[in-house]
């Protein structure tokens, strides 16, 4: 098919981004949290907790700005998902809010009970947050039942296969090893040298889950590989993808956590923009009826809107941007815990 | 219960429970700034330390207020996915924008706010709390917007029939500045600030009484009372602005606020009453005559148009509305009295010995949080039964791909939680007030505060 860059395209790509920016974010934050009940002692376990301190809730704005761009610009995709995948939806929202007072709550109250208590409501909520997106991820490859009014004609038992079910895995697995090098970076002493020691296993979790997944995708799913062979240079971009995992545990050895991390980071958003690639122009596949696909033309508000929004993106994406960084350079460092830490 | 009822009841509480809570950041963001600004001025370490407490109360009511609030953001499509695909052009562009503008700016100075004390310096720190407190009333700002727009609906165009129609935009401006977003926005806005402000007097007066943290006590009282009178006040200025709006675009949810069956001039304002939809009265009703046509168009010849000018199927439900607004502003005057006397006390230096007005202080705090609920249930259940006025009904736009039972389950697991979450809140905010702010005590009155 032709590829022109017009409004549908740009706004494919943004959205894209602003997941892209999530998942390189949030990504790490779920990580830490899905180590968290891995520390033992409440000091360490306070450290884990405020290396995201204060940068998770931004973090998460990431998800709330998507879900919002997505409404506004492919609304279809917005309604049908969201209401497709109600259950996983819900879990998903509840998970949202455990984590989210988990995190404030904990260190609130000194009770060993207390602590242990929402120590694990944090870990399993961001276990399973990152699970159900995978879950969601590997949905769209395979693509579900829609109908011709668009709607899911599924149930939500159809939505975990053991192919979604791996994309969940490897999802978590992704997240726990860009965590992993995350809290290297921010620790320092015996913590420091806990998690350093788990950073290859990390890896290795990870890149098995990661070959599986490639495997079976090209096995079963060869549709996502159709504009690769289309047009071959897209290749690069599955070639820069496996060189950015390649050169984590290199800098890792070489004791360069904050390049292993950037390339944790790169490693994510090509990752993602395979699945763009692979997806592209639909956003969500019909299967079995392709023909009933939603896709950036028949799901999209009008050019307008996408207009206006462009707009809208334009001015407030330097401000977004230049927040951000602000917040890393300020936060930059060790852990330290204050009178005000979480 | 059916879908459609479910569906309500379960945005109702999700959106009732989320409304505790901005309005408390939005408040105290206001405070925050003050009270820092005073710290910059003057350079005592007193007022440092007084913001320092209120921060610790912000980040708690900030923290279930964003927890609570993703669930809003997701919750058109999960349960009402035939109005998302209808107005998803339109209302969407206001959701993404407040993401933008509003939440990344909340959420990055926050982390400046709450943890950066030691990280900048004090002014960096106050510009971060400032830009807290406006990205606070961005995001009011969008979500009013995209509100108001399902209240007066404005610049946009149906496109398609049946199931594939939809509003388009056509005049974003417009969209923005419908004909009620600016009253509405006002109004909300000052209710946001009287919740956070008597949240602040009900605790330094709660102090006082236990003769505690007396100067901080006394000192967060002033502030916040100054906040409080000038929000009541403005308060019933926009009150008035949004009614006549109502009378002029909504005059099916004015007819039932005020209980209007037949169109009529010179039409009466109820101070109480209950209202028997079936036989049409207002049983033990007390009235003003006159006086609602005469609030609406400055005259007492004014019409106001009655219920019985619409279709059975297009009035809202009338006791509801009534009893909800008339309870909101009589709340309205009463926390217009209770700042006044604050102010005429202080002003007269007996403010801190008032034990009985500090009592009433103490529970104050309560009315500008149930103003705030019955005055969004007046908005949305007066709309009834449209979801966006006069365009789509409520019925119309639901999911079709969720089933009851699911609702059920999410409906019980929201109730459970919100519940549990609203206890856990009450107890470390009790706590929170109980521990009291940290180093404002110890200083003596001559070193502490040399400018004051």
């Amino acid at each position: 098919m032709e590829f022109n860059l017009d409004l549908n395209t740009v706004w494919f790509i943004l959205i894209g981004i602003l997941l892209a920016g999530y998942a390189i974010l949030d990504g790490f934050d779920l990580g830490i949290g899905a180590l968290h009940l891995f520390v033992h002692t409440d000091n360490e376990r306070r450290i884990m907790l405020n290396s995201i301190g204060p940068v998770w809730d931004g973090n998460e704005v990431w998800l709330v700005t998507g879900g919002g761009a997505l409404f506004a610009a492919f609304p279809e995709v917005y309604a049908t998902v969201f209401s497709g995948f109600y259950n996983a939806m819900i879990l998903l929202l509840f998970m949202l809010i455990f984590r989210a007072v988990a995190i404030e709550f904990r260190s609130k109250r000194p009770m060993k009970w207390w602590r242990q208590t929402w120590d694990f409501a944090f870990s399993i909520s961001s276990i399973l947050i990152a699970f159900l997106m995978g879950v969601a991820l590997g949905n769209i490859i395979t693509g579900i039942q829609l109908g011709a009014d668009k709607e899911y004609a599924g149930k939500f038992i159809d939505l975990l296969n053991p192919y979604t079910v791996l994309v969940g895995f490897t999802t978590v697995a992704l997240f726990i090893m860009h965590g992993c090098i995350y809290g290297v970076l921010k620790t320092e002493g015996e913590l420091q040298a806990k998690l350093k020691s788990w950073v290859n296993n990390t890896i290795i979790f990870f890149v098995i889950c990661y070959v599986t997944t490639t495997m079976a995708t090209l096995v079963y799913y060869p549709h996502m590989a159709r504009h690769f062979k289309d047009f071959p240079p897209l290749f690069i971009v599955a070639l820069l993808n496996m060189l950015a995992i390649a050169n984590i545990p290199r800098e890792i050895h070489h004791g360069r956590e904050f390049l292993a991390f950037i390339s944790s980071a790169a490693a994510i958003a090509f990752l993602l923009a395979l699945f763009a690639i692979g997806i592209f122009p639909n956003i969500v596949l019909s299967n079995p009826n392709p023909e009933f696909s939603l896709n950036i033309y028949n799901a999209a508000s009008s050019e307008k809107t996408l207009t206006i929004m462009l707009i809208i993106a334009a001015i407030g994406f330097p401000f977004v941007l230049a927040y951000t960084i602000s917040i890393y350079w300020i936060f930059r460092g060790k852990v330290k815990l204050t009178n005000m830490s979480y | 219960m059916d879908l459609e009822i479910l569906s309500r009841l379960q945005f109702a509480i999700t959106i009732a429970f989320h409304y505790i809570y901005p309005p408390l950041s939005i408040g105290l963001g206001v405070v925050m700034v003050v009270m820092e600004g005073m710290y910059l001025k003057t350079k005592d370490k007193f007022y440092e330390n007084m913001t320092k407490f209120w921060v610790k109360v912000f980040a708690l009511t900030f923290a279930i207020g964003v927890a609570s609030g993703i669930v809003m953001e997701f919750e058109f499509g999960t349960n009402w996915a035939t109005y998302s695909r209808f107005v998803g052009d339109v209302f969407g562009s206001a959701l993404a924008a407040e993401g933008i503008f509003a939440f990344f700016l909340e959420s990055g100075f926050l982390a400046v706010l709450v943890f950066g004390w030691d990280k900048v310096g004090p002014r960096m720190h106050f510009f971060s709390t400032l830009m807290v407190a406006l990205g606070s009333m961005f995001s009011a700002i969008w979500i009013v917007v995209a509100n108001s727009w399902m209240q007066t609906p404005a610049g946009f165009k149906i496109v398609g029939e049946g199931i594939n129609a939809r509003a388009e935009i056509t005049d974003f401006w417009a969209m923005v500045f419908n004909p009620s977003s600016v009253d509405r926005l006002l109004h909300t806005l000052s209710g946001c600030w009287l919740a956070g402000s008597f949240l602040v007097i009900s605790v330094g007066a709660y102090y006082l009484i236990k003769n505690k943290h007396t100067r901080f006590a006394k000192s967060s009282i002033k502030i916040a009372l100054v906040i409080a009178f000038i929000s009541s006040l403005f308060q019933l200025f926009t009150g008035h602005q949004s009614a006549v709006g109502v009378s002029k675009n909504q005059p099916s949810k004015l007819a039932a606020m005020e209980a209007i069956f037949e169109t009529q001039s010179n039409a009466p304002l109820y101070l109480l009453g209950w209202v028997n939809e079936n036989n049409q009265e207002v049983k033990f009703g007390i009235a003003i005559p006159s006086l609602l046509s005469y609030l609406i168009g400055f005259s007492a010849d004014t019409e106001v148009k009655g219920l019985n000018e619409f279709p059975k199927d297009e009035r809202p439900p009338v006791n509801i509305v009534f009893q909800a607004y008339h309870l909101m502003v009589a709340i309205g005057f009463l926390l217009i009295l209770i700042s006044s006397l604050g102010i005429f006390y202080w002003l007269k230096g007996t403010l801190f010995s008032k034990k009985w007005l500090l009592k009433i202080f103490v529970v104050s705090v309560l009315l500008p949080q149930i103003a705030n609920q019955i005055g969004w249930i007046v908005a949305e259940v007066g709309r009834q039964p449209w979801i966006v006025y006069g365009i789509m009904r409520t019925s119309e736009g639901l999911s079709k791909a969720v089933q009851e039972g699911q609702v059920w389950f999410s409906l019980i697991l929201f109730t459970i939680i919100y519940i549990g979450l609203f206890i856990l809140f009450l107890f470390l905010l009790n706590e929170k007030i109980k521990h009291g702010p940290e180093n404002v005590d110890s200083i003596p009155a001559e070193l502490g505060h040399p400018k004051a």
